[in-house]
């Protein structure tokens, strides 16, 4: 097999092995829907003075959207990669004739093809029930945004994977990181009910960045659909996450 | 070779030939991993020279990769793909492998394929392990300690597998601590210990070489009487001689070789003893 029909390979046993896994299923696919619809329910006729004011429902698409893309991809890379290494999978893959980025590869081909679908979910939830319409017409925008943000959260979630020591210590980890930066990035909590001081600390890392870039391009609110500025600086996370992997990325098992 | 600080093996000469079963023998930190993982391509040595295959493991590439397989010390497979899918799996990374279904049945895992990794013992998993290197069907197989740790039926499981590579005219390098191990089925032993090697031969010589004498035991007037000789033919005509003059029996005689395993104890302690000493010494 050539390079590209190796990824392929690698991806339909990633996908097993993803769907097969209850914990991955629970928090990549169902948690986000589960939080949307919490959400939803508690906020539903509210508006969230943002951009000219957007009802909350419309607002939650977005922000959870952007909260599965990021899980679909850093969160699952992070665990999924550090899972593999300390079982040694890593190191007997080394050990074959395939090109350890096949690998890697196919580890992000599944992350982002959970990400598209669970854009697609969302909207779907989001567009039958609260009726929050689909912006078709700004779907490059859309495909756009997820495209820098899936490819800028893969290569953080493999850089993190220098930092985790254990399989057990990667959830920990990765929860501790992101669950905070939602809360204070205003995916949780509507951002007019942010202090400013917490959306300017936010703004310090990629998933406000992300956040905000998305909103733009799926809520026609207001404003042009690509954030260029805000998308530049996750694709720089991305940029640093992915030297950093370069760096430190390891193949074999830290314990033992 | 050595990484680190310390030196973890050192003027270690080893030559393995086509189709044989060769055992690198020795205690748990002798340097059998260190080895193992420099032949394979893991670790980078800091001298010396290695071909494997006519290659230089730290330079072979793809080509050099299809013609070994590699079963590590430890390891788990993906606890969520089948016993059929994770060699299928790795199938696709060879060019020509050996078919799922005749792997499964080298292994003895015919009724188990389409159980899920995580549910197999670890006798199980661990021919899964050889499974998996032998998917694509290598010339020269590394087995790095396959049995430790399993119990008596396990092992004898694992050993007929192992004993069926060398009939399908594989090379096989096999570390094991196991002295019985290596006496089962290696063709040539070497013994490894403290980072040098102390001894090699057929399984056969090494128990002769070291220490050539034989014991004999019997019991006379209550008292246990052992002489150990190296010339056990006259030793007995003669004991036997003066015991049928004088009408004895010779309670419990007995006349043993020294086993492979007291060879091996012997050889593996001296050395270490040795550099303890050569340590103290150099300390003061």
């Amino acid at each position: 097999m050539n390079g590209f029909a190796l990824v392929g390979h690698q991806f339909r046993y990633d996908q097993k092995a993803f769907w097969r896994n209850p914990a991955s299923v629970f928090f990549t696919v169902m948690f986000p829907v589960i939080v949307f619809l919490i959400l939803a329910v508690v906020f539903n006729g509210e508006t969230v003075d943002v951009r000219g004011g957007v009802e909350a429902t419309t607002y939650y698409v977005p922000a959870i959207m952007s909260l599965s893309i990021i899980s679909a991809t850093m969160q699952t890379l992070a665990m999924t990669l550090v899972i593999a290494r300390e079982d040694g999978r890593l190191k007997r893959g080394r050990g074959t004739p395939m090109p350890p980025w096949v690998f890697i590869a196919g580890s992000i081909g599944n992350s982002i093809v959970v990400a598209l679908m669970m854009l697609v979910l969302l909207a779907a939830i989001g567009g039958i029930l609260y009726g929050v319409d689909i912006p078709w017409d700004r779907l490059p925008a859309i495909l756009l945004s997820l495209v820098v943000g899936a490819a800028s959260f893969c290569c953080l979630g493999i850089a993190l994977t220098a930092a985790i020591p254990s399989q057990d210590a990667a959830a920990a980890i990765v929860n501790a990181l992101l669950l905070p930066l939602y809360f204070l990035s205003g995916v949780f909590i509507p951002e007019d009910q942010l202090p400013n001081g917490v959306i300017t600390f936010a703004d310090l890392f990629p998933v406000r960045h992300f956040f905000d870039a998305f909103f733009d391009a799926y809520v026609p609110a207001g404003g042009p659909a690509v954030s260029w500025d805000n998308l530049a600086v996750v694709a720089l996370w991305g940029v640093a996450g992915a030297l950093l992997a370069i760096k430190f990325f390891r193949w074999t098992p830290r314990s033992s | 070779m050595s990484y680190g600080a310390t030196e973890a093996v050192r003027g270690i000469d080893l030559e393995v030939n086509r189709g044989e079963v060769f055992a690198f023998l020795g205690p748990n930190g002798a340097g059998k991993t260190t080895t193992v993982e420099i032949l394979e391509g893991y670790r980078r040595r800091t001298g010396g020279e290695v071909a494997v295959l006519g290659e230089d493991p730290e330079r072979a590439g793809r080509e050099w990769r299809e013609r070994i397989g590699i079963v590590l010390q430890s390891g788990r497979l993906d606890p969520y793909l089948t016993v059929r899918e994770s060699l299928d799996l790795y199938a696709g990374y060879f060019r020509s492998p050996r078919p799922t279904d005749e792997v499964i049945a080298l292994v003895g895992l015919e009724g188990k394929a389409d159980e899920r990794t995580s549910r197999l013992s670890g006798g199980q998993q661990r021919r899964l392990d050889v499974g998996m290197a032998l998917v694509g069907d290598p010339e020269l197989l590394f087995l790095d300690e396959p049995t430790t740790g399993f119990d008596p039926s396990a092992r004898r499981q694992a050993w007929d597998v192992i004993a069926g590579l060398r009939d399908l005219g594989k090379t096989v390098f096999l570390t094991t601590h196991y002295m019985d191990e290596a006496q089962r089925l290696a063709d040539r032993v070497t013994i490894i210990a403290a980072g040098e090697i102390v001894a090699r031969g057929t399984p056969e010589d090494l128990g002769e070489r070291e220490s050539g004498e034989t014991t004999i035991r019997y019991r006379a007037d209550g008292r246990d009487v052992v002489l150990n000789t190296t010339d056990p033919v006259k030793a007995l005509h003669e004991l036997t001689g003066e015991a049928l003059e004088r009408g004895e029996a010779l309670e419990g005689l007995e006349v043993t070789r020294p086993s492979l395993e007291d060879v091996y104890l012997e050889l593996t302690d001296d050395v270490e003893r040795r550099q303890a000493g050569a340590a103290a010494e150099a300390a003061e």
